[in-house]
């Protein structure tokens, strides 16, 4: 089998803040109905964690699960557990509607740290990113310039990005250019 | 700029997060219908100044269809509501009713 290669390969960048492609990450996507015993426990075996609320992560390390929409979630895991845990998820659910794909590698993921992480992001999406307004624990699925992304905090400096891995230089560059060490705004 | 809150997943949203999908509440026409019926269904819109209902969705974010009500001609939004249904909710038309009294639209108001 040929070896995995995330989509920048670990690229990284330092400037008013660090943005660094964070390399293989198992990622999966499922849909189904969250509300149900069946999923809940399902996503408890699967990764750990328990189901989050509406635009909550719940994080245990790198595994962790992702609210994405009223039917759906994004599961974070090792890179090399995917497969297996898709397996799991499948099986346990198998008399409910649902759908459990991994996505690992259809996705990139970013990790945008330092003290200016939240005006680096804030250069880029329509959202209130403002202390208090969006903090630690919390998940925004956003646009960023031109392409979608998801975006949340594992630290009080520390941003992670998920977006589509086709697009992965672009968002790279635009984090790149809003976090050039000249650009700083102040205002936060 | 136009912001609307998703009902589904409570973020204010940026008119650039989101998708335009026309009319709300339109009725579908299709086989057995006459051909004024699949007339209108196709073609015939409101273009209001003032209170509109119109289909959104977001799309940059939790990818759901909902329905807003706002005015054009001031871009206040009076409110947004899931698409699961065929008729503005009350509250909403009452709110409607309370800053623009004998407004209509379509069948509403």
């Amino acid at each position: 089998m040929s070896e995995a290669v995330s989509a920048l390969n670990k690229a990284g960048f330092d400037g008013l803040a660090r943005v660094e492609e964070c390399g293989l990450q198992g990622m999966i996507t499922l849909r189904g109905d969250l509300d149900t015993r069946a999923v809940k426990s399902a996503v408890k075996a699967a990764v750990g964690v328990a189901v989050p609320g509406v635009n909550q992560v719940t994080l245990a390390g790198e595994t962790g699960a992702c609210w994405m929409s009223p039917d759906e979630l994004l599961l974070l895991c090792g890179h090399a557990d995917a497969v297996q845990t898709v397996a799991g998820l499948s099986e346990a659910l198998a008399k409910s509607h649902h759908l459990a794909v991994n996505v690992s590698d259809a996705r990139a993921v970013f990790r945008v740290s330092g003290p200016f992480a939240r005006e680096v992001l804030a250069k880029l999406c329509p959202v209130d990113l403002s202390p208090g307004a969006f903090e630690p624990g919390m998940i925004r699925r956003t646009r960023m310039a031109q392409v979608p992304a998801a975006i949340w905090m594992d630290g009080a400096d520390t941003f992670r990005v998920v977006c589509f891995r086709s697009v992965a230089d672009y968002v790279f560059g635009i984090l790149k250019a809003a976090a050039d060490a000249d650009a700083a705004v102040g205002v936060f | 700029m136009l912001i609307l809150p998703c009902p589904y997943c409570g973020v204010d949203a940026d008119e650039t997060e989101l998708t335009p999908g026309g009319e709300a509440h339109l009725t579908r026409h299709g086989p057995g219908s006459s051909d004024a019926e699949l007339h209108d269904y196709l073609f015939a819109r409101e273009n209001p100044r003032g209170v509109h209902f119109e289909r959104w969705r977001h799309s940059h974010g939790c990818g759901k269809w909902f329905h807003a009500a706002r005015s054009t001609d001031t871009l206040e939004v009076f409110g947004t509501y899931p698409a699961q249904t065929t008729e503005p909710p009350k509250e909403i038309c009452d709110k409607i009713t309370g800053e623009r009294p004998g407004w209509s639209w379509r069948i509403f108001g």
